[in-house]
């Protein structure tokens, strides 16, 4: 089948441009790349009318709870998918920490199976680093790859035992693994819900300096050094660690590094009265940081921008801040949170496609990310100006605690595909 | 009448009219204490509920006689023995309280902002915070607020030191927050380790040095340092601490010479507080402050019933509450 979409503006991320065109899909890649709608469009099985609005290669979402196996009640491979083909993301890289762990190649095999069935968009699963994610011994990481894990991670845990991590950073290397570590002193940051600071201390609650994040930043590079591995620092939200991760990459490690959306979009002041859906890991900064991480991610000293996607059900919300769990959902969140920057006039819109599609892509070696003949036809068309008001009960994933409940956001997504197939349509 | 909260949850949202009102009855309510006449019937026919998660004596006490004072039914619920530690989660608790329709729910929980959850979750009726974790612990700042404004004739311009173990202590920021809305100058005194991150930027003076700290100030108000925390882990050791920061009558040679000597209870003598300055009856204010929490909570108690009373009776006249 061919399908044409066309009077669309193209987002290239690759070679930073928003160009008015077209583009032909077929057999569930980009066929042609078209400066306008040709004057036939008899060759179209099907046509697509973009009415002027925005088309870039499709979100792939870095770093995703889907809580298969283990918490099918807060979300599943479908509600999951759903969420994804509302939210623009075409793929979902998945985190390990499920109950039980993604740690053995039969429960990554019953994973994929699942998300097979169930998903509309494509799932790539990452296994967990250590077994069961204790930070003890490492995981068949040769088995679980050719099972198909895209990268290793104990998800927010930190290995803290640094032998145990620089041997499986070691044993990574040798098979060109992706290790992705969460970068986070252990001892510092021990029982904190806040990031230390004049609010922490108004609210009484346990707070970590930002200076953890750091610390737990340069033990990991000296690491990835050490062994040569390569690293992805998940989540580096500070203006403190920044100097390190350009220093490293400067010196030519084989490092990268993501954010999540609701480090650069809110602070930690929005935690107001207790509210937990504002809870999440790392917690969120001050301002100086919020504005540090967004100017690095401007500059793309920040690779990956991403959802961290943690679903969590009203009872395990509904608790004193300190007991309640930590994450928020952010598939659907994710791009209209993140087209704030672009309203804000803080990032253009093919670099933040960098940071959404096309550096994860290229971090973890799939097609996908670009607008160029015969790349995967995995894309998001969205109007950039539409304003909504964001209800949560109307999300598609089975848990609905995202931070942006009420929230005025600006950019609707009006289509996804997945390899030419539309999943989505708003 | 300028009282208008619906619930005492912290010193955070109160205007310093609403402290000025309920010091001002807490006044009537101390003098009646002392002559020995009854509290009144402000609590007449309405239920108290005393909900306490941690161990407290001096608090639910204080909070019981002062209900029964005013004619309350007063109910201490023994949390050790109850639901929660079957399980039960705080809003599983509220829904049983709302139940039962209690008037007035007394509670003290270990952890900051439980007390407003609850508070959220629980339909007509008035919560007092009787402390939550590290956050606030609003009657013990305005029994202060009482006994610093009797001792010194009035509540502002005033300066007054913090010391001790202020980064775990909810007294000392529900003092922060009334002292500083009163105008008053605030000087906190306490070891790096013991001080709270930014707390700069709650208008106040932060000291390292016992000695500088208490530098002509009005009142010296100590704070409990609990035993866990002296083992090394936030300072070396007991001797080392008391040394430093323990009030002795050469260091609070350093304050004001009509300063008074506070401290919330109970008090570690030969840690934080030397015995001789707590018993030295010209200095020592700490046996007022026991006897001011129960007149600050029979007026805490009595200004909130009256809310409660004028919702309810707006409720039954079909307006909109």
């Amino acid at each position: 089948m061919t399908t044409l979409i066309h009077n669309v503006i193209l987002i290239d991320p690759e070679a930073g441009t928003e160009t008015p065109g077209a583009l032909v899909l077929r057999d569930g890649a980009i066929a042609e790349r078209l400066p306008a709608a040709p004057e036939s469009l008899e060759r179209f099985a099907e046509v697509v009318d973009g009415g002027g609005r925005h088309l870039a290669p499709g979100i792939v979402d870095w770093g995703v709870k889907v809580s298969e196996p283990g918490e099918r009640h807060k979300e599943s491979f479908r509600t999951a998918g759903l969420s994804a083909a509302a939210g623009g993301v075409t793929t979902i890289v998945t985190r390990p920490d499920t109950a039980p762990a993604i740690d053995t190649p039969e429960i990554l095999e019953f994973v994929a199976r699942r998300a097979a069935q169930d998903s509309p968009v494509r799932v790539l699963p990452m296994a967990a680093l250590t077994k069961g994610r204790e930070g003890r011994e490492m995981t068949e990481i040769a088995f679980l790859r050719d099972a198909g894990a895209v990268a290793f991670t104990d998800g927010d845990r930190v290995v803290e035992d640094t032998r145990v991590f620089g041997r499986a950073l070691t044993y990574a290397k040798g098979l060109g693994a992706l290790v992705v570590s969460h970068v986070q002193d252990p001892g510092l940051s021990r029982g904190a819900v806040m990031t230390s600071g004049k609010f922490a201390s108004l609210r009484g609650l346990p707070a970590v300096s930002p200076m953890a994040e750091r610390l737990g930043l340069e033990r990991d590079l000296a690491l990835a050094e050490m062994t040569g591995a390569r690293l992805h620092a998940d989540q580096v939200t500070t203006a403190a660690a920044l100097p390190a991760l350009a220093r490293a990459k400067a010196q030519g490690l084989d490092v990268t590094a993501g954010v999540s959306v609701h480090h650069l979009t809110l602070n930690d002041f929005d935690v107001g009265d207790y509210r937990t859906f504002f809870k999440l890991v790392p917690p969120l900064r001050q301002e100086e940081d919020r504005e540090a991480a967004v100017e690095a991610l401007a500059s793309g000293l920040i690779d990956v921008l991403c959802s961290m996607h943690t679903p969590q059900d009203e009872e395990s919300k509904r608790l004193p801040f300190e007991a309640a769990a930590p994450g928020a959902v952010g598939l659907e969140t994710l791009l209209p949170a993140a087209l704030r920057l672009v309203h804000g006039g803080r990032i253009g819109l093919p670099q933040l496609f960098r940071a959404l599609s096309l550096n994860p892509s290229r971090r973890l070696g799939l097609p996908t990310g670009r607008l160029v003949v015969g790349a995967p036809a995995d894309l998001v068309l969205f109007d950039l100006h539409a304003p909504f008001v964001l209800d949560r009960w109307k999300m598609r994933s089975k848990s609905k605690n995202t931070p942006f409940d009420g929230a005025r956001l600006q950019g609707r997504v009006r289509g996804t595909w997945v390899a030419g197939h539309r999943v989505w349509e708003g | 009448m300028p009282f208008h909260q619906p619930h005492l949850l912290g010193i955070e949202p109160l205007h310093p009219v609403e402290i000025t009102t309920l010091l001002d009855l807490a006044d009537t309510y101390a003098e009646r204490n002392r002559k020995g006449l009854p509290g009144g019937d402000a609590l007449r026919g309405l239920t108290q509920v005393n909900m306490f998660f941690e161990p407290s004596t001096r608090t639910q006490s204080s909070f019981e006689i002062a209900g029964k004072k005013l004619g309350a039914e007063v109910m201490n619920m023994g949390i050790a023995a109850s639901s929660v530690k079957k399980g039960e989660t705080l809003i599983d608790t509220a829904l049983t309280l709302n139940a039962m329709r209690p008037d007035l729910l007394v509670v003290r929980h270990p952890m900051s902002g439980a007390v407003d959850l609850l508070a959220q979750k629980l339909q007509n009726c008035a919560v007092l915070n009787a402390g939550d974790g590290r956050h606030e612990h609003p009657t013990q700042a305005l029994l202060d607020a009482l006994t610093i404004r009797r001792a010194k004739g009035r509540l502002h311009r005033l300066s007054i030191a913090i010391c001790g173990d202020i980064a775990h202590s909810r007294v000392a920021r529900s003092n922060i927050l009334l002292l500083h809305k009163m105008e008053n100058r605030i000087r906190l005194v306490a070891p790096p380790t013991l001080m709270p991150p930014g707390i700069d930027a709650f208008g106040c003076e932060v000291f390292h040095d016992m000695e500088e700290g208490l530098q002509g100030v009005d009142v010296v108000m100590m704070l409990r340092l609990q035993r866990e925390r002296m083992d090394g882990g936030f300072v070396p050791s007991e001797r080392e601490y008391f040394h430093r920061y323990g009030l002795d009558a050469e260091k609070l040679g350093h304050a004001a010479p009509d300063a008074i000597v506070m401290h919330p209870g109970p008090m570690n003598r030969g840690v934080e507080i030397d015995g001789t300055i707590a018993d030295d009856i010209n200095r020592s204010v700490i046996q007022t402050q026991v006897e001011m929490g129960v007149a600050v909570r029979m007026a805490a108690m009595d200004l909130l019933a009256q809310n409660l009373r004028a919702t309810r009776g707006r409720a039954a006249l079909g307006e909109e509450v």
